[in-house]
């Protein structure tokens, strides 16, 4: 029998993508090239500033070079104190408040569509507004200070950890739960005996994870008066003195690797 | 006979170690609150002018002058992101490959690595100001700032989709006597592409949400015009431009989604 004989098939094309993708994706380019291409046109860069960039830059490190370690104790320890305090209550309050939004939020405890998305619109709300932003009402109404801060730092935190906190809790298994409820247990020990447990991981490693970015984030409030070492780069700065400018930005350094090393041995730790 | 009842395991036994923790986390609040300088008396005056500032804030302001100056502001803002976007993946797609250990030599994963932590450490608001002083205040000082952060934030993240790949089709390619280009275009690109679009959709999103920050160093953009607002107690006037910067801001959400989804 000689190949013939087959039966001819049709070729067959394959094609990865369906027309209405290939049209997506096309509109996509037109669009993003033609984003880039208005920005690069119209963007405002004054070339003037641009002339002497190099030497600007040299001089930026040429004068923060010799660092001044004996401001140290007297001025930039005091502020790395209060920082690291204001990270921690910062986060420690926002992870009160976002516990109870998350609870607002998670659809398998709070059965109202209206109760979700006013929960959900906190979370957006708290989370598009900077920890920056935050801090300069916050400085308005407190005056500057620690207490600026910290209250900046924990209503930022707050769209972060509740949004995280509200899958995580949509995440629990039901079984426990409905054991739960057909023991006849009141709604307080549900969420105790019943989604606690199933939360309490993801609930620690979110609220170290966020620790960590609210150790980075204060480090800076103190430039609109939130307090820590912001501040002290702030009055370094407005006085030009850039070797202590030098000393807080390594300062700024060292402690942000180290707490980073920190909450990843203490992640690996109890995940 | 009391032993059996001691026996008895109880059905929730209390959890000495998580009391413990949570007495110990009072404490801290407490002795945190007081080194702060954070006390009640404060807070309730605080509150008072609360009031005054919130009354101040309201109604919005929208006269025409001060939304000319608001699209102003944003149309900055939304160039800087764009173009700190664009910059920020241009240099993270080859760093973000050099830094995973599983395609490139351990020295030069290890630069990468060094580099991109580096650009990592430090607030975009502080690389900002490093970069106002060398070029000086405007756009061009923002859009460095942010491109740094968003190298630090996709070569991470590039690198680690990188290591997670399945290695045996970058076998299959080299074995076929292929380039080190080629083994990246044929055997890494197809494998990692779709996730790579994923961070970049983030990095708009966030890059946009950063953009209102640099401004407050001089950095250009809508910070700018909300720090000039804030210094001119212009508070009605700066509770239009954090209404707009929430929206801009969900905007890009929903869009960076659809953009997510498109090429997934």
């Amino acid at each position: 029998m000689s190949t013939m004989d087959l039966p001819a098939t049709p070729l067959r094309r394959w094609e990865r993508f369906t027309l209405a993708e290939r049209l997506g994706r096309a509109l996509f380019y037109l669009i993003a090239l033609t984003a880039i291409m208005w920005s690069f046109k119209t963007i405002e860069i004054i070339p003037e500033f641009l002339y002497d960039a190099p030497q600007q830059t040299v001089d930026l490190f040429a004068r923060m070079w010799p660092i001044d370690w004996s401001w140290y104790f007297p001025v930039v320890h005091p502020a790395l104190v209060e920082t690291l305090h204001i990270a921690t209550l910062g986060t420690i309050l926002a992870v009160i408040m976002a516990s109870g939004v998350a609870l607002l939020v998670a659809r398998n405890i709070t059965r109202s569509p209206i109760l979700n998305f006013i929960g959900r619109f906190i979370l957006v709300a708290t989370r598009s507004i900077h920890s920056i932003v935050w801090a300069l009402f916050f400085v308005a109404v407190f005056g500057p200070g620690a207490l600026a801060g910290t209250l900046a730092i924990a209503m930022h935190s707050i769209g972060f950890t509740g949004k995280f906190l509200s899958e995580a809790i949509e995440d629990a298994r039901r079984g426990p739960i409905e054991a739960l409820i057909a023991s006849g247990a009141p709604p307080l020990s549900i969420l105790i005996k019943g989604y606690w447990p199933q939360v309490k991981p993801a609930f620690l490693s979110i609220s170290i994870f966020r620790w960590d970015i609210n150790v980075r984030e204060s480090a800076v409030l103190g430039l609109v008066g939130g307090g820590g070492l912001g501040m002290a780069l702030d009055t370094a700065l407005a006085n030009l003195y850039w070797d202590q400018a030098g000393l807080v930005l390594f300062v700024i350094f060292i402690v942000v690797v180290v707490t980073e090393i920190l909450t990843t041995l203490v992640r690996s730790r109890i995940i | 006979m009391t032993s059996a009842a001691a026996d008895r395991r109880r059905a929730f036994p209390p959890n000495w170690p998580l009391r413990i923790g949570l007495l110990v986390l009072a404490i801290y609040v407490v002795y945190a609150a007081q080194i702060l300088d954070i006390t009640w008396t404060r807070f309730l005056i605080g509150i008072e002018h609360g009031e005054r500032f919130l009354s101040r804030m309201f109604p919005p302001d929208f006269s025409h002058d001060k939304l000319q100056l608001l699209y102003a502001g944003m149309m900055e803002s939304l160039q800087i992101a764009i173009l700190a976007t664009v910059f920020g993946t241009a240099i993270s797609l080859p760093l973000g490959l050099a830094s995973a250990r599983n395609i490139s030599p351990a020295p030069i994963a290890w630069a990468a690595r060094l580099f991109i932590v580096l650009c990592r450490t430090f607030h975009p608001l502080i690389v900002a100001i490093l970069f106002v002083k060398a070029v000086g205040f405007g756009a061009l000082a923002g859009i460095l700032a942010l491109t740094v952060a968003s190298v630090g934030f996709i070569s991470k993240l590039v690198g680690e989709a990188t290591e997670e790949m399945s290695m045996k089709q970058v076998e299959a390619v080299r074995a076929t006597g292929a380039s080190f280009m080629s083994v990246i275009i044929m055997g890494v690109m197809p494998q990692v592409m779709a996730r790579f679009i994923g961070f970049i959709a983030y990095e708009l999103d966030s890059n946009l949400r950063n953009s209102a920050l640099v401004g407050l160093v001089g950095g250009g953009g809508i910070g700018a015009t909300l720090f000039t607002a804030f210094q001119r107690f212009d508070y009605d006037f700066v509770l239009t431009i954090v209404i707009s910067i929430i929206a801009i801001v969900m905007v890009g959400e929903i869009l960076s989604g659809f953009m997510r989804r498109l090429f997934q």
